[in-house]
């Protein structure tokens, strides 16, 4: 899908009539269709991937066939209606959230302009409330007195196969920020909705190939990127050697070892694509500095998990691999990478799915001491506590000259953020490595922070111009330090974002690069040992 | 024409209640059952929508934190936004019901040539909703006075403080002009905000309308049509109706009739409509939660035992070989090639 140039979208954005330019919409919401054209929708998913899905027995994926949003038909099952509205039954009756934020809304519209994707596109669907709507009018018909007695003059409406297509839409033109949540008088978080409109979905077959090629990957694999074991091994070998070539210092890990202390699962993304691997780079350097008895695993070789947008049985089946392996190997506890949704899933999910991990220990850092509480139960610690620690205690020696190619800016992700709470711990350690780093203006950072633009799984190059839209608010507080401070390098602890802002910088903020923060870690990092070439720029230098 | 629908709505309803109340014998209707039939369906609705929020379970801990969350001792946590204990839990909910925390921090966006997105803050919807709400529920506690001989000392302070100007006679209630205020600010906003009017319901503009007419009413009655009334007579209905001994014992004037009939409809209509925000605020699970979800397991009553994950011995037989070759440790060895026999 080409993208369209910069200077036509950014005229567009301001001057294109929506509803954020001031053109508001004559025709009722209820009446303006769905309409799918080339690069406004992700991609169907494959047959085969929704059939192997459905193979597994503990999961179900029915209706698998050949079907594509721009057709007027979409070949749904006979009793599509039947299925969609039971299933809408059963999730609220499983999920008080749901029922709840069916009921309380007030349309008071404080969520309408937080949502990165309206900003970017002006869509009045994609208001929040809007968005929750969608659903709001079939909850209202068919589970309400007075939808079934008023019908549209309470708001609500029969569902349909338009409305079907909406849902569609719209539930992939969210990414599940919770951004509006904040605001919400009542909490009402639109990731809830739009995790729900996506389980719906799924039981007529529609869903996008985006998420599921990844999800089943990761389930036969061990991993979304689909790499197979010994694979696996190659990659994080090869980067060991390019960390050893780079500083002189040579890396042992390992692979699938039983015994060690410590499980470590990052986002496979991490070994795969830049700049990614230089986040791996840097956990590699650190873990050997401090000579932490871990180990990587290939069966549980993702933190990630894509069922966190598919479904819940999804999800906690993709999760469940974490803590088998952590049985399996015999480790203590285990350390998680730098990953968003990944982080959402262990701190709000793991341990409700998959729990009690009563075979592992209270995370202990064998090098300070220090006790993890705020993990007693899960037993899965994020890098960046286990860093910030080894930072207090003075366990590191760091030359944060060795960063002063990097003039940085942090972007708390979404859900470390918002799901979390997880934003000093990674400004505690910018602090010690980096000598020069900024903020974003304060409306997008911390729980007010922007999504990439592209999580979710929506990260394809089909919906390109979509993405870029979404990422504007993002992309614009970025372009604000870049003119005032700047700034060349973005930084964040999520491998999503470190694939998506990627694009979203080279496109509105071209020359602003993007890093993890432990990659800024490996940067400064002075290592017992080293014999360091002149890194001018740090773990990316080429030698 | 949703918010004209409403008007028509409420002008109707008031029709109905000067009209019906004007045939002899039918004050009994709108002066007593109706209002018992209303306050029967409003408390009984009320529990009702509660009780079927309360019977879905809440699977998972799904808090939204907006601060710093508790994690190394030296890292400072946010305890109101990032709350971990329940007394922490109780200050974010008490800020968030009785200060309307999270409309406080309210942002206005606005998209201009480059592009670029500015945010400031905006705190007029709070301000309008706190005008409201509190004008309201003064509103509300004053009227107990006219239910209950004697009038307990905390109403009087409560109409003391509300007739603090002590402008003309019968003094001015502040809460009156702050509930009428309050509907037009709301009501305005929905018009001229081409978001909030976007997405505006009749359910929306109704309630609104319906306030308003109780609040017009009401003032008529109190300032403008006092010899219409007698307002010995309505208190002494209103007593019989909280003691469950409702007489009516001399005409007492449509306006009234009309007053009682809006309340009436607003408190039927409470429990089927939005309104029911004043409950679902307490149980939302973005709000009521503890962050400690990593520290204390939290249950899934239906969670399944039965999802298990692709198995490891799955998986290490479908890549054994290359697992072999690659050196990487696996629980079962190759099986002796044949060929070499």
């Amino acid at each position: 899908m080409a993208v369209v140039k910069l200077e036509q979208l950014s005229k567009s954005v301001v001057q294109g009539p929506s509803l954020s330019t001031g053109a508001i919409p004559t025709k009722d919401w209820m009446d303006t269709p769905a309409v799918f054209k080339p690069g406004n929708f992700a991609y169907q998913a494959k047959v085969e991937k929704v059939e192997y899905l459905d193979s597994q027995k503990d999961l179900s994926f029915p209706n698998a066939r050949e079907w594509s949003p721009d057709e007027d038909d979409w070949k749904l099952p006979e009793d599509w209606k039947e299925i969609i509205l039971q299933g809408l039954k059963e999730r609220l009756d499983k999920f008080r959230s749901l029922k709840i934020f069916m009921d309380c809304c007030v349309r008071c519209g404080a969520c309408a302009d937080k949502c990165h994707f309206f900003l970017g596109t002006g869509d009045p669907k994609n208001m929040p409330v809007m968005r929750a709507e969608l659903l709001r009018s079939v909850y209202r018909n068919d589970f309400t007195l007075a939808g079934k007695i008023m019908g549209k003059m309470a708001g609500a409406r029969e569902m349909t196969v338009g409305v079907l297509k909406e849902w569609f839409m719209y539930s992939y033109q969210c990414t599940e920020c919770r951004r509006c949540s904040v605001f919400c008088p009542y909490g009402i978080d639109t990731a809830e909705v739009t995790m729900m409109l996506r389980e719906l979905l799924h039981l007529v077959g529609v869903g996008i190939n985006w998420i599921l090629e990844p999800a089943s990957n990761s389930n036969r694999t061990g991993n979304h990127m689909g790499l197979q074991p010994h694979t696996f091994k190659d990659n994080v070998d090869f980067l060991a050697e390019d960390v050893e070539n780079l500083t002189g210092v040579k890396i042992n890990h390992s692979f699938n070892r039983k015994g060690a202390e410590v499980l470590f699962i990052t986002p496979s993304a991490d070994v795969f694509a830049e700049p990614g691997l230089y986040t791996a780079m840097g956990y590699l350097a650190l873990f050997e500095e401090i000579g932490l008895d871990y180990t990587w695993s290939t069966y549980a070789s993702e933190g990630g998990n894509f069922g966190l947008f598919t479904n819940n049985e999804l999800m906690k089946k993709l999760n469940a691999k974490m803590y088998a392996e952590a049985k399996r190997l015999g480790v203590k506890y285990i350390i998680g990478g730098e990953c968003g949704h990944m982080w959402r899933v262990l701190h709000q999910y793991m341990d409700t799915m998959n729990g009690p991990a009563d075979f592992l220990e209270v995370p202990k850092s064998s090098i300070t001491g220090t006790v993890f509480d705020n993990a007693a139960s899960t037993k899965m610690i994020h890098i960046s506590e286990f860093t910030a620690d080894l930072i207090r205690h003075n366990k590191l020696k760091f030359d944060p000259s060795r960063n002063d190619h990097v003039k940085a800016t942090y972007h708390d992700s979404c859900n470390p953020a918002r799901a979390m709470g997880l934003m000093d711990e990674p400004r505690y350690i910018l602090d010690h490595v980096v000598n020069n780093w900024v903020e974003m203006p304060e409306n997008t950072i911390r729980e007010q922070t922007f999504c990439c633009g592209s999580g979710t799984g929506l990260n394809t190059d089909e919906i390109m111009e979509l993405r870029m839209r979404a990422g504007l608010p993002r992309a614009n507080a970025v372009k604000h330090v870049i003119d005032k401070h700047d700034v060349n390098m973005l930084s964040c602890v999520c491998a999503i974002d470190r694939a998506t802002l990627t694009s979203l910088m080279d496109y509105w903020n071209p020359g602003c690069g993007v890093c993890g923060v432990s990659e800024l870690v490996g940067n400064a990092l002075v290592m017992k040992g080293e014999n360091r070439q002149e890194l001018t720029e740090g773990l990316r230098t080429l030698v | 024409m949703k918010y004209a629908f409403s008007f028509l709505a409420v002008i109707a309803l008031i029709l109905i209640a000067w009209l019906g109340s004007q045939i002899p014998g039918m004050e009994y209707l709108f002066g007593v059952a109706i209002p018992y039939l209303a306050i029967l369906v409003f408390l009984g609705g009320f529990v009702y929508r509660v009780m079927q929020w309360a019977k879905s379970p809440v699977p998972f801990p799904i808090q939204t934190t907006c601060g710093q969350g508790k994690s190394l001792d030296f890292i400072k946590r946010d305890k109101l936004d990032c709350p971990n204990t329940n007394s922490e839990v109780i200050a974010r909910m008490f800020l968030e019901i009785f200060a309307f925390r999270s409309l406080f921090r309210n942002t206005k966006s606005e998209l201009h040539e480059g592009p670029k997105i500015t945010y400031e803050s905006s705190k007029w919807l709070w301000l309008f909703a706190l005008i409201f709400h509190y004008s309201f529920l003064v509103i509300v506690l004053r009227h107990m006075r006219l239910f209950t001989n004697p009038v307990p000392g905390w109403i009087q302070a409560i109409e003391l403080g509300d007739a603090m100007l002590q402008i003309g006679a019968p003094t001015l209630y502040l809460t009156n002009i702050g509930l009428v205020l309050g509907v037009v600010l709301l009501f305005g906003r929905r018009l001229t905000n081409p978001h909030v009017r976007f997405i505006s319901l009749v359910n929306d503009y109704f309630p609104l309308v319906l306030i308003l007419g109780i609040a017009i009413t009401g003032i008529l009655m109190r300032y403008f049509l006092r010899t219409d009334i007698d307002i010995v007579n309505i208190k002494a209905l209103l007593v019989g109706l909280a003691t469950l001994q409702p007489v009516i014992s001399a005409e007492i004037g449509a306006i009234f009739y009309i007053h009682i009939f809006l309340v009436s409809v607003l408190l039927a209509y409470f429990p089927f409509s939005k309104l029911m925000h004043l409950g679902g605020v307490f149980m939302s699970p973005t709000r009521n939660m503890k962050n400690n979800t990593r520290a204390v397991r939290h249950i899934n009553p239906w969670n399944d035992p039965n999802i298990k994950p692709h198995s490891y011995a799955g998986y290490e037989d479908e890549f054994r070989e290359y697992m072999v070759d690659a050196g990487i440790p696996v629980e079962k060895e190759l099986p002796p090639k044949k060929d070499e026999a």
